[in-house]
């Protein structure tokens, strides 16, 4: 792990070093539009274009401004210069050598040729040497048409090779290492460009990558055969250049120029990270990260990116309708929507909805007219939030400080959260922070381990008191802080008392807030959550118990929050779903739904980012857009949505919030909005708190979807048997 | 690896490009006044070097390394008044004296300890001794340390008060054991006398001296491989800039030095850098250790004065080449990386920076390694290439693959077994890593092997043809 010294020490002297650390990782966007003190810029030429800079930018972010992209395979501008590759030579006139273009900082005047013969030459040497050792393996290579090396080495290679010992001793072979379910490694490709080890390290803050051996015995590895153990470690197969790290479920699945790529958004977890869908023949076979400075950067969680697998599997095909035997029995639209009809009519208006983690806006839209015009009042979401009328302040509900702004943040509390498995990508920007920018973090709840050393108070809820009242240590720190933020769990706000400690905290926060800065945040784990309150839904499936409803409507809720037992015998359970899971199996008509990745719809992230997923492939068997089945009800039941397209129901959500179809676009909360809550009583019970996703194995399975993933099952027995080794060897160091 | 580290510096003028304005400023101004100029060389004859100008009396051991034998021998003699001198004198002495650095980069020490003036920003300044002494042929530095430990320990010293360092680290080569003793030893002696440690000689001025042993890896002796394995990293070269004298060893400026040349700042500083610039040629001044191993009839380490002609330095030191100098086939004049110069180059030429530049070899480190007429050329160079394919640390691409590649076809020039088209393949591939790689080791595994097809390209044509009769015959 580096929290750079080196790069602390150098910061507050302004040296031309610390100006080249810190440009060694690229900075977010919301970090590059605070205007620094600009030095005078110096001027340089790259291939006789001249091109004003600032001190310190390297030779190839030079030659990018004027559009001249430099190869390279181990400069990644997320990810510390390591300058080992070699392919980013260039000529700089005067000096005797190329220079490394990644590395080199420009001097004043400098002409770059960056097409000269010298520059050629040496990428050529270079090119042919990474090809020595190489393998031709291509046409047997996962990486065949994405591949860095391929391209450049058609564009930058030789048209022969001249390794004539391919006669004599031939190549080298590495033997391939297993370090999971997730990334395949077929190491003899390897390049060593040290990228994965660099990510490893740096981004997913776990040291398990590393090199072993020297020259050219040197290999990339786990150093003892292990798990490569991190929720992100799928992206080390996008970082590699090469097919040495591929995607192990997908391999040998389908060649890049086979595959239809589709632009969406991922909604396993409430961050929205922004994804490509890759399809074919009606299929969906791998999910990659799409660059989104504000949200994702270019990561992507592993659930994310592997449990789409779960998209094939447990899915509703048809309508299925419970019959007096008590088995669901599949049969035709025409008859189940007549079922769920005829109950309908009988509710007399004891009619609830509850809507559960992968509803989109504008089912639940949809779901809401549809039982307010039945005269039913209760839509309330699965996941609970304080008791009361939170919901009705969107500052309550987000992560204010924005997780772009939270790289910013010079002091961090966590309240009840484990953001490593709830948000990975938010806690990769904490991590950032806390690498780059001094952040200090303290938690309150379990010991948890965030891949960052963070200070656990403790997990005695007394805390939250102790620090909203200035008495703890830590809230001399917040209270010093330029961007203090407190970052609250969406499972501790259930809780009895979620209601007292909200209040505590947004008290606290009023204190904390500066100007353009909210240091109040909810983080939430579900995608559906924020577009749920945004459209007026209430929190806690409880209420809907509660209101001991005729009919039911179970919006993909699955997380079994809502039971049998708990509602009255003649409830009419209506799901609404794409898996067959705990909503489907209480319900007495089944109504299959679209996944995401088969519906164009919007769901709004924890920041209150709304974000629209587009179709790669249509519903499965006869499962429909979820809007289109209740649409459908509303007709048979004979009140008629007054939505016929999606263009009309997106005109309506207009009118219920404006902000939710500016998709992409932040809508902040109101800056003074938070407090509305300091009328309840703020008693906060003695229970512990506590977090669900506390390790590894926690994390891959929360939702219909990663529960119904073969990968994800996978990852959840070998983190398993990762760990009974590890006690096994414990043991035995002990004896 | 000590001679790879001279190579990895860039030129003069580019590397004073790459230094923030302030200096160059000052080094403008410490150097534009005639009195860092080392004075113009009158002599034209050059060696043996009389006995009293040695700085090294007790280069063989013959005497008490310990600190009673090393006063005996004038050793911390006035170190006090030199260290009350300050910085400016002492490095404006070493200036004088022309002295270069002797672990291979021959940069000018002068200028190089300079660079550690510049205003302080509150980090401490580090002072590392590369005493990683692993270039093949080379033994200079181990023989200071074991058997004049406290040269090292006085240098330590004075470098140190001259750049303003707070503690000098001493990375010593993992296989010198017996000079790791004895130079801990010195180290403690030292400490007791209250030579060095809080207010040395009673200077006022604090310094602490720390011995770190190396593991045994080559690529150590690169000056940045050497601070990444000194924090506990693998040893693997870091990307420059940033230079040390910016970032070095745990994040603070440091220089980086070879035991010889501290250990001869003593010597200057005491003698006067007039002195020391009275020997060898302008601009190679001095003397210096050489090392002369391989067939000559008494392999030895001697001091001498710079610029002696080769064949005067084997034939006085050494006994002479086996056989006579008619035996001699060619001599490797740096260590093993320089590359290697046949009889007809031998017979006049001059050892030192510029003599051996103009001979299209490098001083290196003055390990001469005498190569007569039974040799098997070839295989001594493959075998130097194997040295360096075991060596590279495997971080940049052209070293990791190309020396490896050199390797295979050298194993097969060896036997024969290739094509004279390959002989030029393997001048391109030499050329293809030298120059292109994060430190030296690349150029210094490339120049061997440059050496010898400049050189003996006949000789390895000839084995192929003698491999393809053979196998004709055979398959006949």
């Amino acid at each position: 792990m580096i929290r750079a010294p080196l790069v602390k020490a150098l910061s507050a002297l302004g040296s031309p070093t610390h100006q080249i650390a810190s440009r060694a990782v690229r900075t977010s966007a919301i970090v590059a539009q605070t205007p620094a003190k600009a030095p005078e810029k110096i001027e340089v030429f790259v291939d006789d274009i001249p091109v004003q800079v600032l001190p310190g930018t390297t030779v190839l972010q030079a030659a990018a401004l004027v559009g001249v992209e430099i190869p390279r395979f181990c400069y990644h501008e997320r990810l510390a210069v390591a300058g080992n590759c070699r392919m980013c030579l260039v000529e700089v006139e005067k000096s005797p050598k190329p220079v490394a273009a990644c590395a080199m900082p420009v001097m004043k005047g400098w002409r770059i040729k960056t097409n000269s013969d010298l520059t050629r030459k040496a990428r050529e040497g270079v090119m042919e040497f990474l090809l020595m050792n190489h393998p031709l393996d291509c046409p047997i290579c996962d990486q065949g048409g994405e591949c860095d090396l391929q391209d450049q080495a058609m564009a930058f290679g030789s048209d022969r090779s001249r390794f004539t010992d391919i006669h004599y001793t031939g190549k080298r072979a590495v033997e391939d290492k297993d370090i999971g379910p997730l990334v395949k490694t077929i190491m003899t490709r390897c390049i060593h460009c040290t990228r994965c080890v660099r990510f490893a390290s740096e981004i997913a803050g776990v040291d398990d990558l590393g090199t072993t051996g020297r020259g050219n015995d040197m290999q990339i590895g786990t150093y003892v055969e292990k798990l490569f153990l991190t929720e992100l470690s799928g992206n080390v197969i996008d970082l590699c250049p090469v097919g040495a790290l591929t995607n192990k479920p997908y391999s040998f699945v389908a060649r890049p120029w086979e595959i239809r790529k589709v632009s969406s958004i991922d909604v396993l977890d409430a961050v929205g990270s922004n994804i490509v869908v890759s399809t074919r023949t009606n299929e969906v076979l791998r999910i990659l990260p799409r660059e989104n400075e504000d949200v994702n950067e270019e990561w992507l969680a592993d659930k994310s990116r592997f449990a789409c697998d779960g998209l094939k599997r447990q899915r509703l095909i048809a309508p299925m309708v419970r019959m007096p035997n008590g088995e669901l029995q599949a049969v035709e639209w025409e008859g189940a929507l007549i079922a769920v009809a005829k109950a309908l009519k009988k509710a007399n208006g004891q009619v609830a909805g509850v809507a559960g983690q992968l509803a989109d806006v504008e089912a639940m839209v949809a779901l809401k007219d549809l039982i307010n015009r039945l005269e039913g009042e209760t839509v309330v979401t699965e996941q609970g939030f304080i008791k009361g009328s939170g919901t009705d302040v969107r500052a309550n509900y987000l992560l204010n400080s924005t997780i772009a702004g939270l790289e910013e943040a010079d002091a961090v509390l966590l309240v009840g959260t484990n953001p490593r498995y709830e948000a990975p990508l938010v806690n990769t920007r904490l991590r950032k922070a806390y690498v780059h920018n001094e952040l200090q973090i303290a938690s309150i709840g379990p010991k948890v381990d965030l891949s960052y050393e963070h200070d656990n108070l403790g997990s005695d809820p007394a805390l939250i008191k102790d620090v909203c009242s200035g008495s703890h240590a830590f809230s001399k720190v917040l209270e010093g802080a330029k961007k203090p933020a407190i970052i609250i769990g969406a499972d501790l706000l259930e809780r009895e008392d979620g209601a007292a400690i909200h209040a505590t905290i947004v008290e606290y926060c009023q204190k904390l807030k500066k100007p353009e800065w909210n240091p109040f945040n909810v983080l939430q784990n579900n995608a559906a959550q924020v577009g749920a309150y945004d459209v007026g839904y209430q929190a806690g499936a409880d209420r809907a118990i509660k209101a001991q409803p005729k009919v039911l409507f179970l919006l993909n809720a699955d997380a079994g929050k809502v039971t049998r037992e708990q509602l009255p015998k003649d409830c009419f359970v209506v799901y609404i779903g794409s898996h067959g899971d705990n909503g489907a199996s209480i319900a007495d008509a089944v109504l299959p739904g679209a996944a995401y990745t088969e519906k164009q719809a919007i769901y709004v992230n924890t920041e209150g980012r709304p974000q629209q997923t587009l179709p790669g492939v249509s519903p499965p068997g006869m499962a429909r857009e979820d809007w289109k089945i209740l649409r459908a009800i509303s007709e048979v039941v004979g009140t008629p949505l007054p939505y016929d397209t999606l263009d009309e129901l997106r005109s309506r959500l207009e009118d219920i919030s404006p902000h939710l179809t500016r998709l992409g676009e932040l809508e902040p909360a109101g800056f003074n909005e938070t407090g509305a809550q300091a009328a309840i009583s703020k008693s906060i019970s003695g229970v512990a708190i506590d977090v669900k996703q506390k390790e590894l194995k926690d994390y891959f399975m929360t939702d219909a979807i990663s529960r119904a993933s073969p990968t994800m099952a996978k990852c959840i027995s070998a983190v398993n048997k990762q760990q009974r080794q590890d006690e096994q060897s414990k043991q035995s160091v002990a004896i | 690896m000590a001679a790879i580290v001279r190579f990895n510096l860039l030129t003069k003028p580019q590397l004073v490009a790459t230094l923030p304005a302030s200096v160059q400023l000052q080094r403008l101004q410490s150097t534009a006044p005639p009195a860092g100029t080392p004075p113009p060389q009158t002599k034209t004859k050059f060696g043996p070097l009389a006995d009293e100008d040695r700085i090294f009396t007790n280069l063989y051991g013959r005497h008490d390394w310990r600190l009673s034998g090393a006063l005996k021998r004038g050793d911390w003699y006035k170190t006090k008044e030199i260290v009350l001198k300050g910085p400016n004198w002492i490095i404006n002495e070493i200036k004088t004296s022309g002295l270069r650095g002797r672990g291979g980069a021959g940069f000018p020490s002068g200028m190089k300890w300079s660079f550690m003036q510049k205003p302080g920003d509150g980090r401490p300044k580090y002072l590392v001794v590369n005493a990683d002494e692993g270039e093949p042929g080379t033994c200079k530095d181990r023989d200071i340390m074991r058997h004049d430990p406290h040269k090292l320990v006085e240098g330590c010293l004075i470098a140190g008060a001259a750049m303003g360092a707070q503690a000098a680290y001493i990375y010593i080569r993992g296989e010198f054991y017996n000079e790791a003793s004895n130079m801990q030893l010195a180290i403690a002696e030292a400490y007791q006398a209250g030579l060095i440690g809080k207010n040395a000689c009673g200077t006022g001025y604090d310094f602490d001296i720390f011995m770190h042993r190396g593991a045994g890896a080559y690529i150590c002796g690169e000056e940045t491989a050497l601070i990444e394995s000194l924090e506990g990293k693998q040893g693997k070269p870091r990307l420059k800039p940033p230079f040390p004298a910016d970032v070095g060893v745990f994040g603070c400026p440091t220089t980086v030095t070879n035991v010889e040349t501290v250990a001869v700042a003593p010597a200057i500083c005491r003698r006067g850098g007039t002195w020391f610039a009275s020997f060898g040629r302008t601009r190679n001044s001095g003397t210096k250790l050489f090392n002369i191993s391989g067939h000559v009839n008494n392999p030895c380490t001697v001091e001498e004065e710079m610029s002696i002609p080769l064949k005067e330095l084997i034939e006085r030191h050494c006994g002479g080449v086996t056989g006579g100098w008619d035996n001699l086939l060619g001599v490797i004049p740096g260590g093993s990386s320089t590359p290697i110069i046949p009889k007809n180059v031998c017979d006049d030429v001059i050892m030192d920076f510029d003599g051996l530049i103009a001979a299209q070899t490098s001083l290196g480190t003055a390990a001469i390694i005498v190569m007569d007429k039974s040799t098997d050329v070839i295989k001594a160079i493959a075998r130097l290439i194997s040295f360096y394919k075991h060596e590279s640390c495997g971080q940049c691409t052209p070293c990791r693959e190309g020396i490896g590649w050199m390797n295979k076809i050298m194993t097969r020039f060896v036997k024969g077994d290739a094509q004279p088209a390959e002989i030029d393949m393997l001048w391109e591939i030499s050329k293809q890593i030298e120059g292109h790689t994060i430190c030296a080791l690349g150029d210094g595994a490339a120049w061997p092997v440059q050496g010898l097809i400049r050189h003996f390209r006949p000789e390895i044509e000839k084995r192929m043809q003698q491999h393809a009769q053979q196998t004709k015959r055979a398959t006949n």
